[in-house]
C-alpha cells in the first residue's frame, strides 16, 4: 500500500512560507488559508506543512514525526530508537479520526534525546540523529521519519493541504514560522512520505519545481554517503543543504549561491576577491547547483529563506507587513492573509531572501 | 601470379579531360600518365580520395574491387588477405588510424533525455548556456573567511587548473606522426576557441612556442624533447603511459622519418629510429609513477596540472584509482577506439576496451572511493560527433578529447595508411610537398568550424534537457537511457534501459 517511488517524482506545485521574525506565534490556519487560495496549483495528492516554535514544553528534545504502514514496524522502530536514543515521550499524532484520507498510516510522534554515550568518536550530535534517520528510513519498510528537528513538526499527508491541516488540526497548533506545500504529482505513488516538506533536522524545505540537474545532483550527495531514497527532488535539497551547510560548513550566503551561483559571464566582471570566490565555488561545487526551475522556502529554527533557479522558471512573491515575512508562489495568497502588506517584491533569479528570527535579549 | 586482389578498383571514363591532376595528386603512386591517358595501377589506390577531389569532371571514380568470395562467416575476406600479407612478408602487419572492426559502439545504444511539461526546455539562443570547464585537481570543500563587513574571500588555496570554454580539447598526436602544419593548425584553433591541444611524444616544436597557454606537453617511454624549459613552456604536462590504439606496446619511429627538424624536436640524431620503449624504464610501479608525478610538479613549481594518460584495458577502475591516489591531476582514459600514426594491425584491433565501459568504471570507482574530484577525467577514443560528447560528459567525463575527428576536419578519409607517411592530404606525412597541401590558415578555419558547430549542438541538446550549464550533465546518468543493451551493461555502464 506504501508504495516508494521507483522513479523519478515528478510534480507541480504551490508553496507558502510565514514567519514572524519576533518569534509571535500565530496558528496553524493562517498558512492553511493562504495555502488553500493556490488549490488549483495542487490535484489532492499531496499536502504538508512544517511548524516551528509548536512544542516548546519539549523543545530541547528531538521531535520526530514517524509514518508506520503497521503496528509491526512501528514496534520495531521502537525497539530500534529506544536502542540508540532516549525516549522522552511518545504519542499519536491527534488526527480528526472522522475524516477519511486515502491510505491514512499510522502516525506518532516521539520526543528523543541523545545519549552522550552513543555518538561515535568524531561524529556530532546532529550527525547521530542523521545516521538515525537515515536508517530508520532505509532499514525499515514501511517507516519513514516526517521530520527530526527541536521544537518544530512537517504534518503532511494525501490530500488537499486544507484537508491535511484540518486532518492534522493544525489550528491547534501555534508556531512563529510555518511553510506550506501543495503538490500537483503527475505520477501518482499515494504514498504519504512522498508529500512534502522534506525535512532534516531541524530543516524542512517546500519546493516547487523540477531539478533537470537531480541526477548529478544525487550522484554528488551519494560520494558523502546521503542515500536518496526518495526519488524526490526537495529530498536531494535538504541533504544538499545538510551537505554544504552543516558537514561542510560554508556561509550560508555561500551555501545558496552554490545551489543558484551566478553566470561566467557575470563572475567574469567581478572584483577580485569575489571573482576568486566564485570561481573556486563553481568548479568545486558545480555537482550541487540545482540546475532548471524551481522556486523554494528553506526553513529551520532561525530562519525562513526563499529562493528561486538562477532564471527564475518558477514564481516567487515576497511581502512584509510589519515584523511577518511572508513568501508565495502566488501573491494572492499572501493578501488573503495580509490585506495590505508594507511591501511586496519578486526576488531576483537566483538571489536568496532571508527571514530571519531576531536573538532574544 | 596475384594471391592477394586488390582492395579498390580505379575507374577513369571518358569525361577526362587529361589535365593530369589526379597523377600530380596521387601520393601513393597508384596513377601514371601514359599513352596519352591517366592508367591506374590498382593495387597501390587506398582510397584516400584525394584524386576525385581535384577531378574537375569527376571523372575519375574509387570503387570496391567486385570480388566475391565465397560466403564465409568464420574466414572474412580481412583475414584472408592479412594471412596472405603475412604469408609474402613474414611480417606482422602495420596499420594507422584507429580499430575499425565492427565492435559494439555503446555511444549509439545510449539515448538522451528531454524535457516535456512538467519542466521547461531552455532556449540557447535568449538563455545563457554554459560550456566553461576547469580542469585540474579540486578540493573536496571550500573554506572562506567573512571579514566585519561581510565580504567574503576565499581561503582555500586551489590547485592549478586550465580553464576551457568547450569540454573538448585535442587529443595527443605527436609531431613525426602528423606533420607541422596539423600541430600549427591545432594550436591555432585551441587558441581561438579557448581549449588546449597536446603535442604528443614529440616534442614541441619551436614553431608552437607561442601557443603555450594552450598546449599540453607529453613526457612519454622515449623522453623526447624533454627539458626544463619544455616543461615549462606549456598549460600542463601529461605522463603518457598508454594509448588506446596500441596499449601495453611502445613506438617507432623509422630513421628516414626522423627529418632534421623532428631530430632537433625530438632532441635525437636525425636519421637514427626513435624508438618509445613499451613501458617507462623508470617506471614498474603505481609508486614510481608518483614519484615521476611530484618530480615534475618540482620541475613546475605546482604550477601546473600533472596529467596521467592511460589506455583504457580490463582494469582501468583499479588502475585509474591508483593513478589518482599517485598525485595526477588529470586523468585521460583513451579506449580502443583512438587513431594512431603506426601500430601493428593485431594490437589496434584487439587489446584494449570500449572508452563507454571504461569511463563509465572509472567515473563510478573514484565516486565510490570519495576521491572523483581529485582529478578531472578526460574521455577520448572514438568520439566523433556532438553527441557523444554529451554522452561520454553524462557518463561523467570532465572533457573529451578528439584526434581522428579533428584530421577528418582537415581532410583525413580515413584511409588508415598514415604508416606509410605518404598522407595525400599532408596529414600524416613528413614530405615537404605533401605537408604544404595542408593549408593552415584553412585547417584552422575548419576545425574552428567544427567544434563550434559541436558546442551549437551541445547548447541545443543541454538547453532540451532543461540545464544552462554542461555541469548539470556532468556525471548525470539519470539523462542516458540505454537501448538493445542487456543488463550486465546497463550495469556496467549505470545506467537505466529506455522505457524506464
Ligand atoms: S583529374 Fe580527372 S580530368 Fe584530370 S586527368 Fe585525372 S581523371 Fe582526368
Ligand atoms: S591521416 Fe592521411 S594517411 Fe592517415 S588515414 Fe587520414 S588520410 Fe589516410
Amino acid at each position: 500500500m506504501f508504495k516508494r517511488h521507483e522513479s523519478k517524482d515528478i510534480s507541480g506545485c504551490a508553496v507558502v512560507g510565514i514567519m514572524n521574525e519576533k518569534g509571535k506565534t500565530m496558528r496553524g490556519d493562517v498558512i492553511t488559508n493562504a495555502i488553500a487560495v493556490m488549490h488549483e496549483r495542487s490535484n489532492g495528492l499531496g499536502g504538508g506543512f512544517a511548524a516551528y516554535g509548536i512544542y516548546p514544553e519539549f523543545k530541547d528534545y528531538y521531535a520526530f514525526h514517524i509514518m508506520f504502514e503497521d503496528e509491526g514496524v512501528k514496534d520495531e522502530v521502537e525497539t530500534f530508537l529506544q536502542d540508540n536514543m532516549v525516549l522522552v515521550k511518545s504519542e499519536a499524532i491527534p488526527v480528526r479520526k472522522k475524516m477519511s484520507l486515502m491510505n491514512t498510516p499510522i502516525l506518532w510522534r516521539y520526543f528523543l534525546e541523545v545519549p552522550k554515550s552513543k555518538i561515535p568518536s568524531g561524529f556530532s550530535e546532529e550527525d547521530f540523529v542523521v545516521s538515525v534517520v537515515m536508517r530508520i528510513n532505509i532499514r525499515f519498510n514501511g517507516a519513514f521519519v516526517f521530520s527530526s528537528g527541536k521544537n518544530m513538526g512537517i504534518f503532511k499527508g494525501l490530500g488537499y493541504p486544507e484537508d491535511v491541516s484540518r486532518f492534522f488540526r493544525l489550528e491547534e497548533y501555534e508556531g512563529y514560522l510555518w511553510t506550506a506545500h501543495g503538490r500537483f504529482p503527475t505520477n501518482t505513488p499515494g504514498w504519504w512520505g512522498g508529500a512534502h516538506p522534506f525535512g532534516l533536522l531541524d530543516w524542512a524545505v517546500v519546493h516547487n519545481g523540477e531539478i533537470s540537474s537531480y541526477g548529478i545532483n544525487k550522484r554528488y550527495l551519494e560520494m558523502f554517503g546521503y542515500e536518496c531514497t526518495l526519488m524526490t527532488d526537495t529530498e536531494v535539497i535538504v541533504y544538499m543543504l545538510d551537505l554544504l551547510l552543516r558537514k561542510h560548513n560554508l556561509p550560508q550566503d555561500i551555501a545558496l549561491t552554490a545551489l543558484a551561483p551566478p553566470f561566467w559571464k557575470e563572475i567574469d566582471e567581478m572584483d577580485k576577491n569575489k571573482k576568486e570566490a566564485m570561481t573556486a565555488l563553481r568548479m568545486v561545487y558545480g555537482s550541487a547547483l540545482l540546475n532548471g526551475p524551481f522556486s523554494i522556502i528553506i526553513s529551520s529554527s532561525n530562519s525562513m529563506i526563499g529562493m528561486t533557479d538562477r532564471i527564475m522558471l518558477r514564481p516567487m512573491v515576497v511581502a512584509r507587513k510589519q515584523d511577518t515575512v511572508y513568501m508565495s508562489s502566488e501573491e494572492s495568497a499572501i493578501r488573503e492573509v495580509c490585506q495590505d502588506p508594507d511591501e511586496v517584491w519578486s526576488p531576483q533569479g537566483g538571489e536568496p531572501v532571508y527571514a530571519r528570527l531576531e536573538e532574544k535579549a | 601470379m596475384r594471391m592477394i586482389p586488390p582492395e579498390f578498383i580505379v575507374k577513369i571514363d571518358d569525361t577526362c579531360i587529361k589535365c593530369k591532376r589526379c597523377v600530380n595528386e596521387c601520393s601513393f603512386g597508384a596513377l601514371k600518365f601514359e599513352n596519352d591517358r591517366v592508367v591506374a595501377d590498382h593495387e597501390k589506390c587506398v582510397a584516400c580520395h584525394r584524386c576525385t577531389a581535384f577531378c574537375p569532371t569527376y571523372a575519375i571514380k574509387v570503387e570496391k574491387f567486385p570480388m566475391s568470395f565465397k560466403d564465409n562467416a568464420l574466414w572474412g575476406q580481412d583475414i584472408l588477405k592479412g594471412l596472405w600479407k603475412q604469408a609474402e612478408s613474414g611480417a606482422k602487419i602495420l596499420t594507422g588510424a584507429g580499430n575499425d572492426k565492427p565492435y559494439p559502439i555503446f555511444w549509439d545504444r545510449m539515448v538522451l533525455d528531454a524535457c516535456q511539461v512538467t519542466n521547461p526546455s531552455i532556449d540557447p539562443l535568449r538563455e545563457p548556456m554554459e560550456l566553461r570547464t576547469y580542469i585540474g585537481k579540486k578540493p573536496d570543500k571550500l573554506e572562506f573567511w567573512q571579514d566585519k563587513k561581510g565580504d567574503i574571500k576565499l581561503t582555500t588555496v586551489m590547485e592549478p587548473q586550465i580553464k576551457l570554454e568547450t569540454p573538448i580539447i585535442f587529443a595527443g598526436m605527436s609531431y613525426g606522426a602528423v606533420s607541422l602544419n596539423v600541430q600549427l593548425i591545432l594550436a591555432k584553433a585551441a587558441r581561438e576557441l579557448g581549449t588546449i591541444m597536446n603535442t604528443g611524444e614529440g616534442g614541441l616544436p619551436q614553431e608552437l612556442a607561442d601557443y603555450k597557454d594552450n598546449i599540453v606537453v607529453q613526457c612519454a617511454s622515449g623522453r623526447f624533447g624533454v627539458d626544463l624549459s619544455y616543461l615549462n613552456s606549456c598549460a600542463a604536462v601529461e605522463i603518457k603511459i598508454g594509448q588506446g590504439a596500441k596499449p601495453g606496446i611502445g613506438g617507432h619511429l623509422p630513421g628516414e622519418k626522423v627529418t632534421e627538424e623532428i631530430s632537433r624536436t625530438r632532441r635525437i640524431p636525425s636519421g637514427t629510429d626513435a624508438i618509445s620503449p613499451a613501458p617507462h624504464h623508470d617506471i614498474y610501479s603505481i609508486e614510481d609513477l608518483r614519484q615521476l608525478i611530484y618530480a615534475l610538479k618540482e620541475a613546475t613549481r605546482y604550477k601546473k596540472p600533472i596529467g596521467v594518460k592511460i589506455a583504457a584495458v580490463h582494469n582501468v577502475a583499479a588502475i585509474a584509482s591508483g593513478v589518482v591516489r599517485a598525485g595526477a591531476d588529470i586523468l585521460t582514459i583513451d579506449g580502443f577506439r583512438g587513431g594512431t600514426g603506426a601500430s601493428p594491425q593485431v594490437i589496434r584491433d584487439h587489446v584494449g576496451i570500449p572508452i563507454e565501459l571504461a569511463l563509465a568504471r572509472v567515473d563510478e570507482q573514484l565516486r565510490k572511493e570519495g576521491i572523483r574530484h581529485m582529478a578531472s577525467i578526460i574521455a577520448s577514443g572514438g568520439i566523433r560527433q556532438s553527441a557523444d560528447v554529451l554522452k561520454a560528459i553524462a557518463l561523467g567525463a570532465d572533457a573529451v578529447a578528439i584526434g581522428t575527428a579533428a584530421l577528418i576536419s582537415m581532410g583525413c578519409h580515413l584511409c588508415q595508411k598514415c604508416h606509410t607517411g605518404l598522407c595525400a592530404w599532408g596529414i600524416a606525412t613528413q614530405k615537404p610537398e605533401l605537408v604544404k597541401r595542408l593549408k593552415v590558415e584553412e585547417g584552422v578555419r575548419r576545425l574552428v568550424n567544427m567544434i563550434k558547430a559541436w558546442n551549437l549542438e551541445i547548447k541545443e541538446i543541454l538547453g532540451a534537457l532543461g540545464v544552462n550549464s554542461i555541469e548539470s550533465l556532468r556525471g548525470s546518468r539519470e539523462r542516458l537511457r540505454g537501448v538493445d543493451l542487456d543488463e550486465v551493461y546497463l550495469d556496467v555502464l549505470g545506467i537505466k534501459p529506455a522505457g524506464r
